[in-house]
């Protein structure tokens, strides 16, 4: 350990992080799984989704956006945690239409596999029922906006992995909605298939077309193991 | 009908039940209060309305069985759409209708709600058994607990949405 090294507490678990790693980097290494929507490895912290919100030195904040400091005391594993955690996801299915029955993502689906993980039974506030758009502009991508959850993963994708701008929010509140950047929908756009933000979607709002069954319902990642295992893995006793 | 996936275990539930009112028996009335009551499918007329308030009524655990029954399923498809659009587009412009068409209206047909609605946002549901359908795993895991006196809680692999 050099001078560099950082250690601190997660539920009483002490860890060691290096200097510029976030509280969910040094724990993802460290294999203590936080929960969350809208942070993805390889994007730059967004800290909108707040799923992954934890008590730091007795206040809450976005472990994803919260820098690894020495001597810090974390709480993740949490019930008071979990509910709001519940409450955001639950909040999520009601506001936009995702029907687990009929989606391509089902299995896959990173909201879904948070309500599993999260024993989320059904949501308890009345379903909102939107009316959304489905683009289907663009030859090998649909845009579903019914099951946009509005973590913007896509939009920093497209901007810093990709080098576009296709992607960006309007609106605001309940009226916030994803769109794209030409009139006539994501056809009209530089979007192409193979760019990071088609594949760092949690959901199922953007879809690659011709693709969706390649691995079937039942063997898909959720089906076979709740989100967050392979992380967790990490701490496994090495045998 | 996924009871009934349930196999051989449903001679045990037999033996530990009383049925008062359930599809096997086509029977359309409580004859008395009961202890559990099972329900599947939404609300999308004022006939589902009424029996599921009939079930609260009468049930005094009340289990919401099925994504029908927790989020509407696949008849919710027409709460995004509107209900006036959805007969419109079914009754008058259906592409096999011959001779124009109608919107049914009869006195004896229950009348549509204007959306589907999940049962928990009609009555009070104790607990949700979710799954489209639930596997007769999961609807026996749930009734064993509310028989044995336990909170129902399904393992992961038999908690689904889908």
């Amino acid at each position: 350990m050099d001078d560099a090294t950082i250690r601190f507490t997660v539920d009483g678990i002490e860890i060691e992080a290096v200097a510029g790693q976030t509280v969910i980097e040094a724990c993802d290494a460290a294999g203590i799984y936080i929960p969350r929507l809208c942070h993805h490895p390889d994007l730059a912290p967004a800290g909108q989704c707040r799923v992954c919100t934890c008590t730091i030195n007795g206040r809450n904040g976005a472990a994803c956006v919260t820098p690894a400091m020495q001597g810090m005391v974390v709480e993740n594993e949490t019930k008071p945690l979990n509910d709001d955690r519940r409450a955001i996801i639950e909040m999520l299915f009601v506001e936009g239409n995702h029907p687990c029955v009929y989606c391509v993502a089902s299995g896959d689906c990173e909201l879904q596999a948070l309500g599993y993980r999260l024993g989320l039974d059904a949501p308890k506030q009345p379903y909102l029922w939107p009316g959304r758009p489905l683009d289907t502009t663009h030859p090998d991508i649909i845009l579903d906006h019914d099951r946009c959850i509005l973590c913007s993963r896509c939009i920093r994708a497209s901007r810093m992995e990709d080098g576009k701008t296709v992607f960006g929010f309007e609106g605001r509140g309940i009226a916030m909605r994803l769109n794209v950047d030409a009139q006539g929908g994501l056809g009209e756009t530089q979007m192409a298939a193979i760019d990071r933000a088609a594949s760092v979607c949690p959901v199922a709002c953007i879809v690659i077309k011709r693709d969706s069954y390649k691995v079937p319902n039942g063997k898909r990642r959720f089906d076979v193991s709740p989100i967050g295992s392979d992380i967790e893995a990490k701490r496994m006793p090495r045998t | 009908m996924s009871l009934l996936d349930i196999d051989e275990r449903i001679l045990e539930l037999a033996d530990l039940v009383d049925l008062d009112r359930s599809p096997f028996d086509d029977k359309k009335a409580f004859d008395r209060p009961v202890d559990v009551g099972f329900i599947e499918g939404g609300c999308a007329n004022e006939y589902n309305v009424r029996t599921l308030r009939d079930f609260r009524r009468h049930c005094r655990i009340l289990v919401s069985v099925g994504a029908c029954a927790i989020n509407g399923g696949v008849p919710a498809m027409r709460n995004t759409i509107g209900l006036k659009e959805c007969l419109e587009a079914v009754y008058l412009g259906g592409p096999t209708l011959e001779g124009g068409g109608m919107i049914p209206n009869d006195e004896d047909l229950p009348l549509m709600l204007d959306r589907v609605y999940p049962s928990h946002e009609v009555v009070r549901i104790d607990y949700f058994l979710p799954g489209c359908p639930p596997s007769g795993e999961a609807i026996w895991e749930g009734l064993s607990a509310l028989l044995t006196g336990r909170e129902p809680a399904l393992p992961y692999q038999l908690f689904k949405y889908e």
